[in-house]
């Protein structure tokens, strides 16, 4: 194991600690999302799935 | 009578204000892009090592998370925003010219900038004209996000690359997400500062970037 590896290691940890208070909070205070909500959500995210595979089978 | 016109004039004034954080963030978006194309351009210019990507996305980073808040709502605030993107772009010089040196490597470099555009895009304009509020998905991202850290830094210790490459399409999902909830922010006026609203889609920006780079290296090299 490299210093570079080993940097990079603390540094994921140094972020993950520094994120984790910001995370429990907006898990606390989001707003629930209706089945409606989520839908408008999921079908984007599949559309740029399946444009990545698009891009894979370009290159 | 006078209250529905009191009415329309609050949300009237409301929207424009929108439209001017939305404006001024694409503005300031556009331009902190370019400043970053011209500082990876020197970045391979002066051939710099590999460890200088390392150094530049944890500096960058932490002068995101401590620096900025601080100088958000005044003129310093912009010029962080160009310290910050310069440094990632110029972090971005020596993975860019490993991936320029390998047999298809153009045809990744340009289909993954294409690509970044074409997703952002798409997803900023799917926001804007649905105008639908994405607020419900800030704790799930963040989340998300986190595990996805978390499996990075396992995978430090792994090394595994199908290990790398799922991480980095969750990456590039997870993104996305972040693009619509942001935008969504700004829309339904939960984002009035452009300084910081242009760092945060800025960096779902390079995070796409650098995850469709390592996907279509991984996938274009196989053979």
């Amino acid at each position: 194991m490299d210093w570079m590896e080993i940097v990079s290691a603390l540094a994921l940890v140094m972020f993950i600690i520094i994120l984790l208070p910001a995370t429990r909070d907006m898990m606390r205070n989001s707003s629930k999302g209706s089945s409606e909500d989520w839908m408008g959500f999921v079908i984007p995210i599949v559309v740029v799935v399946l444009f990545v595979m698009l891009l894979v089978k370009l290159v | 009578m006078n209250q529905n016109y009191s009415t329309v004039a609050q949300r009237s004034s409301s929207a424009i204000a929108t439209n001017k954080v939305l404006r001024s963030t694409y503005m300031l978006l556009s331009l902190t892009l370019l400043f970053s194309g011209l500082t990876a351009a020197l970045s391979m210019f002066m051939n710099m090592p590999p460890m200088t990507y390392m150094i530049s996305v944890i500096g960058g980073m932490v002068i995101a998370m401590f620096v900025l808040p601080r100088f958000a709502n005044s003129s310093a605030g912009i010029g962080i925003v160009f310290l910050i993107t310069g440094m990632l772009g110029f972090g971005l010089g020596p993975i860019l010219s490993m991936y320029a040196s390998l047999p298809n490597g153009g045809n990744i470099i340009t289909l993954s900038l294409g690509g970044t555009g074409a997703i952002f895009m798409g997803l900023s304009a799917y926001a804007l004209a649905t105008r639908k509020d994405f607020s419900f998905l800030g704790g799930f991202l963040m989340v998300g996000f986190l595990l996805v850290l978390l499996a990075a830094l396992a995978n430090i210790f792994l090394q595994i690359p199908a290990m790398s490459l799922m991480i980095s399409a969750v990456v590039i999902m997870i993104m996305s997400g972040f693009i619509l909830y942001d935008t969504s922010r700004i829309i339904h006026g939960g984002e009035t500062n452009y300084v910081l609203a242009t760092i945060g889609l800025y960096m779902t920006i390079f995070n796409i970037f650098i995850s469709l780079l390592q996907i279509l290296g991984i996938m274009g090299n196989d053979d």
